[in-house]
């Protein structure tokens, strides 16, 4: 599988040559609803990184819980987990 | 030393696969194709093959092993009959679609039910769409030169798709008759080592069989159909070489025509039934009439534009399909008919020998005189 910007290649017999190809699949394209977190109100707990189930929230060097949307799928369940309910949704513009 | 052994199809396949020197032979028994892994096993026990056999624990497993071989890079073979390659089906297009050079030999039988283990092709036809190219075979000579031919052609950088080679069922694989069993250095300068640029290597790490979305899989089967195109321009070639070092083709390796210059009614069939038609195409020309006999080597992928050729000047073609696809027709009368739609030839198919009944040659004559009285196929029961 290749990014969808590089010149898709059709090996014989779809091999692929280059190893560790599966990091240049991006599904966050999936996604219908797109969560985002209010830093101003997280109490920081990690919740939402521990339920994630794709693990495409991390947190950055300033200690900020952060939403990968290149993985993101908009599950939505790190809404659903938050206890001060600071993760809201917005539906996908695409 | 090349020498003539009387012995059965299904050891002149285990023969030819000996001298081809496959090192991986994942391999399940099953009626009527259980004598090729037997003798194999035999080979490999008594030191005459330097192979791996891999006892299986089932048909899918056979193929998946025949998959992971030929992803390291060697030579490998299996061999089944119907409901194990019915048990395969899920495995065929993964090797094909992988372009792995796989042979495997089938001893056609009828796929159940009701459960019956004699001959047609019902196995073999019901897998014409996975991207193997299908053989079939007259004689056990046949079938054993067929097999050395069929890595030759499977391993061509152009085609890279796996074979096929059929025989039929009790008919062939357990009639025993003359064999030339040829040479092994004769067979070796005819099919070098196997040498794949592309296998799987710690020191450069590859991905075989990922996922195709729908932005690639297009592409990869068309790949797949180009080869096939392939595969029919490689084939009479393969069939020429094969000639000049042995002495024996089958045909052009596509078909061979008997008696049809100035026939006016023909067959076409495939596997033994050629050999049925044969003699009646003989003995109906000592009467003068005008017929003759096509016979349908290839089938996969299918030589329209050769069996085109070779109806020109013809009134009627009857079928011969040891098969058929349930709510429609047999699968080489659709591909003749579709093949011949702008030609003046009436094409009419019988369904003939399900689960093992007899084609004989009153068969074939109420055959020739349908066609002749301008009548419609029927069920040869």
């Amino acid at each position: 599988m290749v990014e969808k910007k590089e010149k898709l290649v059709f090996n014989k017999g779809a091999v692929i040559h280059e190893p560790g190809s599966t990091k240049k699949y991006k599904t966050g394209d999936w996604r219908t609803f797109k969560p985002s977190i209010d830093h101003s109100k997280c109490i920081k707990c990690g919740k939402c990184w521990a339920n994630c189930p794709d693990a495409a929230i991390y947190k950055d060097k300033d200690g900020n819980f952060q939403i990968n949307y290149d993985y993101c799928k908009g599950c939505l369940i790190c809404e659903k987990e938050c206890p001060v309910k600071w993760i809201t949704h917005k539906v996908e513009e695409k | 030393m090349s020498k003539k052994v009387v012995m059965s199809g299904s050891e002149a396949i285990a023969e030819a696969v000996k001298l081809c020197r496959p090192k991986v032979l994942p391999m399940y028994p099953i009626t009527p194709s259980t004598l090729v892994p037997e003798r194999l096993s035999d080979f490999v026990f008594n030191g005459e093959m330097d192979a791996e056999m891999i006892h299986v624990e089932s048909e899918h497993s056979a193929a998946s092993a025949l998959f992971g071989a030929y992803a390291t890079g060697v030579r490998a073979f299996t061999a089944s009959a119907s409901n194990g390659i019915a048990l395969m089906h899920e495995i065929l297009p993964i090797i094909s679609s992988a372009r792995f050079p796989a042979v495997m030999s089938v001893a056609n039988r009828t796929i159940s039910g009701p459960i019956n283990i004699w001959n047609d092709h019902s196995d073999a036809m019901s897998e014409r769409d996975q991207g193997w190219v299908q053989f079939y075979c007259e004689s056990s000579q046949e079938a054993f030169d067929t097999i050395i031919m069929a890595y030759k052609l499977a391993e061509k950088e152009n085609v890279s798709l796996p074979v096929m080679v059929c025989i039929d069922g009790f008919a062939l694989s357990h009639v025993y008759e003359p064999v030339q069993i040829e040479d092994q250095n004769k067979v070796d300068a005819f099919l070098p080592a196997y040498k794949p640029k592309v296998f799987l290597d710690p020191k450069e790490p590859k991905s075989f069989g990922p996922i195709a979305s729908p932005n690639s899989f297009f592409e990869f089967h068309e790949q797949e159909q180009i080869a096939m195109e392939e595969a029919l321009k490689e084939i009479p070639k393969v069939n020429a070489e094969f000639k000049s070092k042995f002495g024996r083709g089958h045909g052009n390796g596509l078909i061979e025509l008997i008696e049809m210059k100035d026939a006016k009614y023909a067959i076409i069939a495939n596997g033994t039934s050629v050999g049925t038609a044969r003699v009646v195409v003989e003995q109906l020309r000592k009467k003068g009439k005008k017929v003759g006999l096509i016979k349908l080597k290839t089938f996969r992928p299918f030589p329209a534009e050769e069996i085109k050729k070779a109806c020109k000047g013809l009134k009627a073609l009857g079928i011969i399909d040891r098969h058929v696809s349930l709510g429609s027709e047999g699968a080489i009368t659709l591909d003749v008919k579709s093949a011949l739609k702008d030609e003046k030839a009436k094409v009419e198919g019988f369904i003939s020998g399900l689960g093992g009944r007899d084609i004989d040659t009153k068969r074939l004559e109420k055959v020739f005189e349908t066609l002749e009285k301008g009548g419609k196929g029927f069920w040869l029961k």
